[in-house]
C-alpha cells in the first residue's frame, strides 16, 4: 500500500508574528520556519504504518515556493521515501492546493492520503475535506487513532462532545489532530540519506491549475490589545470579582 | 441574496452554536433558511423553526443521516446549495468538518472561523492563532463560510418558519459509524458557559484535578484545561482551550496553573474578564490577565472553593 502526506512550510509556531505598518500582509521576513506541527504528525503516522509493514511506500507532497523544498527534504529525514514539489506563489489558497493534490492522487493512486488538520499560519482546517469531495473520498477529519485493516481504515475522531469512531473504505483521506502520536526527530544520518533521496518538481501551471485568488485580502491588522492587567495579593480582591460575575 | 444556516444537532436538541450562526446570517441578509439534515427529527425541526428571523427550515430526513457522516451531509445539502448567495455553518467539529466538502464542490472558497461581517462579501477573521486579523474580500459566485460562535449573539425565539420536509434516499457505503463516546457532564456546555475554570500543567496530576471541578461546580461553571493538561491525560481531549481546540469567550475565565501559551490565548483571550492563578510570577498569562494572583493553586484555589460552596 502507499501513502500520500501533505506537508507545509510555515512560520515556526513559536513566533509570534507581526503585522506590516501598511496592514498589506504578516511580515515573515526573516522569520524562523518549520514545517507545519499537525504535518509532521502526519508524516510520523505514516512512518509508523511503514514500520508495521502495512504500507511500502510514503511519499511527501508539498506546494509552495522553492524553499518548500526544505520541509519536504525533512519529511524525508523523517522516513517518506520520496518527494514531490509543485512550485507556486508563497501562499496558495486551500482550494488551490486542493486541485493539485488532486491531480498527484490521479498520478500517484495512493491508497491513503493523510493531511494535518489545520495550518497554524491561515487556520483555515479545509484543505483535506475539500481534497476528499474533489476525489469523492471518504474522510476521517480530526483524527487520534487509527487501525488499518485489509481495506478499511477505522478511525477514532475528536469531535466536540467527545470521540467518535467510524470506519472507512479506502482509498480514504485522514486529518491528523494533536494527540495521534508523538513525531520523532530526524537524526543526522538520515538528514544526510534525505539529501539522497528523489524529489520531483512540477509547477502548478504545467499540471493546469488556475491559481487565481478567489479571496482578495483587503487588509490585516493587529487584534485590540487587552488591557495589561493588575496583580492582586489578597484573596478576597479575587472572591470579591468572581462574586461581580455569579 | 438568499442566506442558508446548517443546523448542528446532536439527536437530543438543536445545539446552541447554531443560534449564534443565525445572528451572523441576519447580519447579511433577512432572507434566511435553515437546514436541518438527520433522521427522525421532527421536534429538532419545529425547535429552530421558532427562532426569530428565519423565513423557511428545510427537514432533509434520511437513515444515511443519521449520524454525522460528511459524505451524507454532503449530498443532501447539495440538493438545495445552488438556491443560496450564502451558506453558513458554525465553525464548531461538525461545521469544520462538513462546509469544506461543500465549499469545494461548489468550486469557491471557503471562509473560516468569521468573526465579523462587514458586507455581504467582506469578513474578518483570525489567522495565525488569533495574532492577526485579516478581512477578506469574496470574489466567488456564493459565498460559502464557517461562523465564530463567540463572535455572535445567539438569535432569539419568538419566529414561526414554514418547514418544508425533504426525503434522503442517498446510501453512503464507504463510511460507515461505529461508536460514539461522550463526555458526560452535569455542568455547563464548555463553548456557551458564562463562567469557565482551566486548568493547566501546573494542576500536576489526573486525580489534582479534583480541586478545578470543585471550584467550578461551586460557581455553576464549566470546565476547561489547557493542551498541556490534556496531553498528560488530566482531562479529556474536547476540554481543550485553544487554537486547536474550542474558542469560548465567557464572561469570566479562571486560568489555574495555566502558563499562557500563545496558542491556548487564541482560545480565550476574548473573555470579558479574566482572572489567573499561577505561582510563576512571570508566566504569560498575568499580561492578559485583568486579575492575577501569584500563589500555590493547591492553597488558593479550595479556599474560593470554600468562599462560595453553599
Amino acid at each position: 500500500m502507499k501513502v500520500l502526506v501533505a506537508v507545509k512550510r510555515v512560520v515556526d509556531y513559536n513566533v509570534k508574528v507581526r503585522v506590516k505598518s501598511d496592514g498589506s500582509d504578516v511580515d515573515i521576513v526573516n522569520v524562523k520556519m518549520s514545517m507545519n506541527p499537525f504535518d509532521e504528525i502526519a508524516v510520523e503516522e505514516a512512518v509508523r504504518l511503514k514500520e508495521k509493514g502495512t504500507i511500502n511506500e510514503i511519499v511527501a507532497v508539498s506546494l509552495g515556493s522553492k524553499a518548500a523544498q526544505d520541509t519536504l527534504r525533512q519529511a524525508l529525514a523523517l522516513g517518506a521515501d520520496r518527494a514531490i514539489h509543485i512550485e507556486s506563489e508563497e501562499s496558495p489558497e486551500s482550494l488551490t492546493v486542493a486541485k493539485a493534490l488532486k491531480h498527484v492522487v490521479s498520478e500517484e493512486k495512493p491508497d491513503l492520503v493523510i493531511l494535518g488538520k489545520q495550518a497554524i499560519d491561515d487556520d483555515c482546517n479545509q484543505v483535506g475535506q475539500m481534497l476528499a469531495a474533489l476525489l469523492d473520498w471518504p474522510q476521517g477529519t480530526f483524527i487520534s487513532a487509527l487501525d488499518l485493516v485489509g481495506d478499511k481504515v477505522k478511525v477514532a475522531r475528536e469531535i466536540d462532545g467527545g470521540l467518535e469512531e467510524i470506519e472507512l473504505t479506502l482509498p480514504a483521506i485522514i486529518t491528523t489532530d494533536l494527540r495521534l502520536n508523538t513525531p520523532r526527530y530526524a537524526t543526522l544520518p538520515n538528514i544526510m540519506k534525505a539529501k539522497q533521496k528523489p524529489l520531483s518538481q512540477i509547477s502548478l501551471d504545467s499540471i493546469g491549475i488556475d491559481s487565481k485568488r478567489h479571496l482578495k485580502v483587503v487588509k490585516v491588522s493587529e487584534p485590540p490589545l487587552r488591557q495589561g492587567g493588575k496583580k492582586v495579593s489578597d484573596i478576597s480582591e479575587i472572591v470579591e470579582q468572581i462574586r461581580r460575575v455569579i | 441574496m438568499r442566506v442558508l444556516i446548517i443546523a448542528e444537532q446532536d439527536g437530543q436538541s438543536v445545539k446552541v452554536a447554531t443560534l449564534h450562526t443565525i445572528t451572523a446570517g441576519l447580519a447579511i441578509s433577512t432572507d434566511l433558511d435553515v437546514v436541518i439534515c438527520g433522521h427522525n427529527i421532527d421536534s429538532l425541526a419545529s425547535n429552530i423553526a421558532q427562532t426569530k428571523g428565519v423565513k423557511k427550515v428545510i427537514q432533509i430526513d434520511g437513515l444515511a443521516l443519521s449520524h454525522q457522516i460528511a459524505e451524507a451531509y454532503e449530498k443532501a445539502i447539495l440538493t438545495i446549495a445552488s438556491e443560496y448567495t450564502h451558506i453558513l455553518a458554525p465553525a464548531t467539529t461538525f461545521g469544520k468538518n462538513l462546509l469544506p466538502r461543500i465549499a469545494a464542490k461548489l468550486d469557491v472558497m471557503q471562509i473560516s472561523d468569521v468573526i465579523k461581517v462587514a458586507s455581504p462579501t467582506v469578513f474578518e477573521r483570525p489567522i495565525y492563532a488569533g495574532n492577526v486579523l485579516m478581512t477578506v474580500e469574496s470574489q466567488d459566485k456564493q459565498q460559502v463560510m464557517t461562523v465564530r460562535p463567540t463572535a455572535f449573539d445567539k438569535a432569539d425565539m419568538g419566529g414561526s418558519a414554514n418547514i418544508e420536509k425533504r426525503a434522503f434516499t442517498d446510501k453512503i457505503t464507504t463510511s460507515s459509524f461505529i461508536k460514539l463516546e461522550e463526555s458526560k457532564s452535569e455542568r455547563p456546555e464548555l463553548a456557551s458557559a458564562r463562567i469557565v475554570v482551566s486548568g493547566g500543567r501546573g494542576v500536576g496530576s489526573k486525580e489534582n484535578f479534583h480541586i478545578i471541578d470543585e471550584l467550578a461546580d461551586s460557581l455553576g461553571a464549566a470546565v476547561g484545561a489547557s493542551r498541556a493538561a490534556v496531553d498528560a491525560g488530566y482531562v479529556p481531549n474536547d476540554y481543550q482551550v485553544g487554537q486547536t481546540g474550542k474558542v469560548v469567550a465567557p464572561e469570566l475565565y479562571i486560568a489555574v496553573g495555566i502558563s499562557g501559551a500563545i496558542q491556548h490565548l487564541a482560545g480565550m483571550k476574548e473573555s470579558k474578564t479574566i482572572i489567573a492563578i499561577n505561582k510563576d510570577p512571570d508566566a504569560p498569562i498575568f499580561q492578559i490577565a485583568d486579575y492575577g494572583f501569584v500563589g500555590d493553586l493547591f492553597e488558593v484555589v479550595p479556599q474560593l472553593t470554600q468562599s462560595f460552596k453553599k
